[in-house]
């Protein structure tokens, strides 16, 4: 159960096409990773929509193949 | 999600101001992130009730549904979904954390 970096930024990015994705994966196992994105789709909405829309661009693996991803959304400055 | 388990996770959020649903509890919590954020509750002093989701399946997938969070923790306040791990931590960061809790006349320690 895990996911490479490339099919999580790809992901993202089919929603969000505009976005810019920092992927890390903490410990090398493709199991654990930190997310930062930004996009001026998050304009105005909340953090909690913020993550909810990069949930949804990940279909359901957050939770499931993708274990454990830190997140954090931002608008462009 | 059945209309039981949506009773249940309305009745504990309507009757608790602060609820967090968390893998294990306070004191031997099961997942790292939901030790960190029971540390940022306790670091504010702030009186907080929890779920232990391991301990009811249906509660574990039903809050997921309820909040269209895929993760836990979960944190609620008077009722309304405020965020998992990495918000309330970005939250607790920036003051936001207590200035929700303060202007929701929340005791703290």
């Amino acid at each position: 159960m895990a996911m490479e970096a490339s099919e999580i930024e790809k992901l993202i990015k089919d929603s969000l096409p505009d976005a810019i994705v920092t992927i890390e994966d903490l410990r090398g196992d493709g199991d654990h990773y930190s997310c930062h994105v930004i996009s001026k789709e998050f304009e105005g909405k909340t953090r909690v929509k913020q993550h909810q829309m990069v949930y949804e661009s990940l279909q359901g693996r957050m939770g499931n193949e993708l274990h454990a991803m830190a997140l954090q959304t931002s608008v462009p400055k | 999600m059945d209309e039981n388990t949506k009773n249940e996770i309305e009745n504990e959020i309507q009757s608790n101001d602060v609820v967090l649903y968390m893998k294990g509890t306070p004191v031997f919590p099961q997942c790292g992130f939901s030790a960190s954020t029971v540390g940022v509750l306790n670091h504010l002093g702030i009186k907080f009730s929890t779920v232990n989701v391991l301990e009811n399946e249906n509660i574990r997938q039903g809050i997921k549904e309820y909040a269209n969070w895929p993760t836990i923790p979960q944190l609620y306040v008077k009722g309304e979904f405020v965020g998992g791990c990495d918000i309330i931590r970005e939250m607790y960061e920036s003051g936001e954390l207590n200035e929700l809790i303060s202007s929701k006349g929340i005791e703290t320690n």
